[in-house]
């Protein structure tokens, strides 16, 4: 059904991003991509993907930003963008065949590939670009929250968790509950003061960013010395004598 | 947004085909006998031909029926009902006037209702979605409806309120033109508030996710139009609204008279629709520092 659930679930399932930590390495890319191609649903496909217009479905992409502060150097700043599980999930209530949910147990948001005809409309309806229509399949793909890895009993503990946060190098992502404030997860939000993303649209993200800390010490300026070597000893002698020469 | 033809082809001929049945529906043209037969013809083949062109945008239209069970939230599901019901209830109308060659109000007066619905219905499809600033506002549904108005009045050869409908739609369209420039900066979306990184600085695209295109990108971001935006704006309030006028005040009345004007104001309503779609702005272009 495309109503939303009538009670927001207690239990909200989602993403926290640290854009302090992300190096923009794109694994969470590359899992995400594997994970999801082998296992749930239809594969996502690529298109003309050894040719010269390569294109493929993603459920998560990264993009990189760079930010100038009124003063001082500028940041780059890599940015993983994948569905946000919102609370008032626009791209659900949109849907004519009821293909895409939102699961009253756990908040994840779910397309049912069986019913989907593939009109693309929630797609217009995400702000976020979550949504991409699978061009082999005719189905809507979209990041489940690895549902068949969180709950899978056959896989060990410790990889219960979404493809891309078990494989994040830099552990720039985290993977919780939400809706309990007592979480990990929203223990690391109301710490860092994590942020929504476009809130002006009333989506009600449950995913969270964690913002950039800010800088302890300037950058140094472009082509700066990076650091002033004095030699000393035989170094320093011989510094010494090649420049008499 | 991508100005796809299946889509511009189905909002502006099943708009076309619905209106021109409303007015069948009010009793504006009551036409009987094979005359009858033919102008219901017309009026069917635009709407039909315009619900199957809309088909041809969907990845999966073999489960298209599915599309007829979330009525409660979507509008699209909406629109399935009301067309098939527009369709269904009509039918009677057109089969009396074509074989006991009288108008039936019993059937047409709900059936001109629900052909107007299923516009309603349609341009709310566009105008729900907050994502789209330039669509999310009521000038979407009153355009859409005053298409089908316009073009439904042109085909039932109703000169005078052709027209006066006509006078309408060109100042609506000069309106929607002027505000939904401006729709996007008010909405407040940006790069900014995209990342959540406004509070450091001002934000720019440092490096796009990949080297190619996606299907977020072609769907959603499109450029190429706004070269042309401005010339396409005036042929489409021209041939959309001043030529019919024209046309339908000077000409004396005719088939041939009525052919013309519906041949302007198709034009224009293409052009119009095309400038709908291509102009529109989605915000997720946020994020490729693009719009």
């Amino acid at each position: 059904m495309t109503q939303l659930p009538a009670t927001p679930s207690k239990k909200k399932l989602g993403l926290v991003i640290d854009l302090d930590i992300c190096v923009g390495c794109h694994a969470c890319v590359t899992s995400c991509k594997g994970w999801n191609t082998e296992n749930y649903g239809a594969p996502l496909s690529d298109m003309d993907a050894y040719g010269a217009d390569p294109s493929g479905t993603f459920l998560n992409r990264i993009h990189s930003f760079e930010v100038q502060p009124a003063e001082g150097p500028s940041q780059t700043i890599h940015f993983p963008k994948s569905c946000l599980h919102c609370e008032d999930a626009p791209c659900v209530t949109v849907c004519p065949t009821g293909a895409s949910y939102k699961r009253a147990e756990d908040g994840i948001v779910l397309v049912n590939e069986d019913a989907c005809i593939g009109c693309g409309l929630c797609a217009w309806a995400c702000p976020y670009g979550a949504r991409e229509l699978d061009q082999a399949a005719g189905v809507m793909k979209k990041c489940t929250l690895c549902v068949d890895r969180i709950y899978n009993q056959n896989l060990p503990e410790e990889d219960r968790l979404p493809a891309c946060v078990r494989t994040c190098p830099a552990g720039a992502r985290h993977f919780g509950d939400l809706g309990d404030p007592d979480s990990d997860v929203s223990r690391l939000v109301a710490e860092r003061e994590g942020m929504d993303l476009m809130p002006e649209l009333g989506t009600k993200p449950v995913n969270k960013y964690l913002p950039p800390k800010p800088k302890d010490r300037p950058a140094a300026e472009p082509l700066s010395p990076i650091a002033d070597l004095q030699a000393t000893g035989l170094a320093g002698w011989l510094d010494r004598l090649l420049e008499k020469l | 947004m991508h100005p796809a033809p299946s889509v511009i082809v189905f909002t502006v001929l099943s708009g076309l085909g619905l209106g021109f049945l409303a007015y069948l529906g009010l009793g504006f043209l009551r036409p009987s006998g094979v005359y009858a037969f033919l102008i219901y013809g017309l009026a069917y083949g635009f709407a039909v031909a315009g619900l199957l062109a809309s088909t041809l945008h969907l990845g999966n239209p073999q489960r298209a029926l599915r599309a007829f069970t979330q009525w409660r939230t979507s509008w699209l599901s909406r629109e399935a009902w009301t067309s098939v019901a527009t369709l269904l209830v009509m039918a009677p109308a057109a089969l009396l006037a074509i074989f006991a060659g009288f108008p039936s109000a019993t059937f047409g007066f709900p059936g001109a209702l629900l052909a107007l619905a299923t516009v309603f219905c349609t341009s709310m499809i566009y105008a729900q979605l907050k994502t789209v600033p330039r669509w999310n506002h009521w000038t979407t549904p009153a355009l859409f409806l005053l298409f089908a108005l316009t073009g439904g009045a042109i085909l039932s050869a109703q000169a005078g309120l052709a027209a006066a409908l006509c006078v309408l739609l060109g100042l609506l369209l000069i309106f929607s033109y002027r505000l939904g420039d401006g729709r996007f900066a008010e909405r407040g979306s940006t790069m900014e508030t995209a990342t959540g990184l406004g509070r450091i600085g001002k934000v720019r695209l440092y490096e796009p996710p990949h080297t190619g295109t996606n299907y977020l990108m072609r769907e959603m971001i499109h450029l190429v139009a706004r070269k042309h935006s401005a010339r396409l704006r005036v042929i489409s309030v021209l041939f959309a609204a001043v030529l019919p006028a024209v046309t339908l005040l000077i000409l004396p009345l005719s088939v041939a008279t009525v052919a013309l004007a519906l041949a302007f104001h198709l034009i224009g309503a293409f052009a119009a629709r095309w400038l709908f779609f291509a102009e529109a702005e989605h915000v997720v272009g946020l994020y490729y520092g693009a719009r």
